[in-house]
């Protein structure tokens, strides 16, 4: 019965390393498939309020749209007065509905009409600047609108 | 006489590996945006009258530039507002018999509050200097409200949760039968539905 018997000289043998690399590249591919580097280049401060009652944005479907004070960098020049941005730059009330169809063009075609826009609005912002938001949106058609929030709830704090 | 190639050393290559999986792993932010969704109205024709809403179905939130609440001309902590909401919605006022009565109501049935849950309408309206950090925290106070009786709703009725099962199936981790579940779901709103209007706001300091 042989072989059962244990083996002499009870030296831990080394642990295998070949195939480290491989497993460091498989998570490296994943990390950087799932990177997103980000592409719009915040202009308005963006401190997002809370909420808890919330649902997920199905981001392949959404446009968005950022307001808030100017950065503290740039508000020498734009001033502290509440702003609007979509994409790259500042966007007056006017031209929301242009901006905003140009940022729609570039969803997937099947989607374009399902498109939800998010709105990312500054906890300190007044509300007299996202209503009239939402009153373009109304006069463009465009009635699905989310407001992202961070988890959490206003009374907790 | 050709040379044999010497081997690479590979050695180093799980140090590189490593240095740009770290980078990476650093750079990454997995970001999953989340909110409160809403439709908008439609711009309705100046021609059409707005349909009559009679005093007892409307709970009328108010929240001024200071971002105080008047509920109902009482002033009210913001804390307090779900309970009011969910005693509004919940209170089933019209007689037992008639056409409007809700069997499913376990509010105070009151005549002086709302006749039943698809009568009931909760408007807001704010001020323009309302902060917008007050304006989603009404918003998700009236939310929680609308989810905490569609929740009771549907435990009573088919054993889960509103909420958990309405998240099962957009996320798609709900495994059984989609169609059937959706149905459900939409017979809970219909119990419950979504009544919020929002009046164009005031202009400042009023």
């Amino acid at each position: 019965m042989s072989k059962f018997k244990k083996k002499k000289g009870g030296e831990i043998p080394a642990v295998n390393t070949a195939s480290l690399p491989d497993i460091v590249f498989m998570l490296l591919f994943f990390f950087m498939v799932v990177t997103v580097l980000r592409d719009t280049n915040l202009l308005v401060q963006n401190q997002l309020p809370k909420a808890d009652q919330v649902e997920k944005l199905k981001k392949d479907r959404a446009v968005y749209i950022y307001a808030g004070k100017p950065s503290s960098r740039y508000q020498e020049v734009f001033g502290t007065e509440g702003r609007i941005q979509i994409g790259d730059k500042y966007t007056s009330i006017e031209s929301i509905g242009t901006a905003l169809e140009e940022a729609r063009r570039k969803l997937l075609p099947e989607l374009q009409d399902k498109v939800y826009v998010a709105l990312k609005v500054d906890g300190e912002t007044n509300t007299g600047l996202v209503s009239d938001i939402k009153q373009v949106l109304r006069e463009r058609n465009l009635l699905k609108i989310i407001y992202i929030t961070t988890p959490g709830n206003e009374l907790s704090n | 006489m050709r040379r044999a190639t010497p081997e690479v050393n590979a050695g180093s290559m799980a140090d590189i590996a490593f240095l740009l999986l770290i980078f990476f792993l650093v750079t990454t932010t997995i970001e999953k945006d989340k909110g409160i969704a809403r439709q908008l109205p439609p711009i309705e024709p100046p021609t059409e009258a707005p349909p009559l809403i009679k005093e007892k179905n409307l709970f009328i939130v108010n929240v001024n530039k200071d971002d105080q609440l008047l509920v109902e001309d009482n002033l009210m902590e913001l804390k307090d507002l779900r309970q009011a909401a969910i005693a509004f919605l919940d209170n089933g006022g019209a007689p037992s018999g008639s056409p409007e009565y809700c069997n499913y109501c376990k509010g105070a049935r009151s005549p002086s509050s709302s006749d039943n849950p698809d009568k009931a309408v909760i408007s807001v309206q704010n001020d323009r200097l309302t902060s917008y950090k007050m304006y989603i925290a009404v918003q998700n106070e009236l939310v929680a409200a609308y989810n905490f009786l569609r929740d009771r709703e549907a435990e009573r009725l088919y054993g889960w949760k509103f909420t958990e099962m309405n998240k099962a199936i957009n996320e798609g981790s709900f495994k059984g039968n989609e169609d059937a579940a959706k149905e459900k779901l939409e017979a809970i709103q219909k119990l419950f539905p979504l009544k919020l209007s929002e009046a164009e706001p005031k202009t400042k300091g009023q």
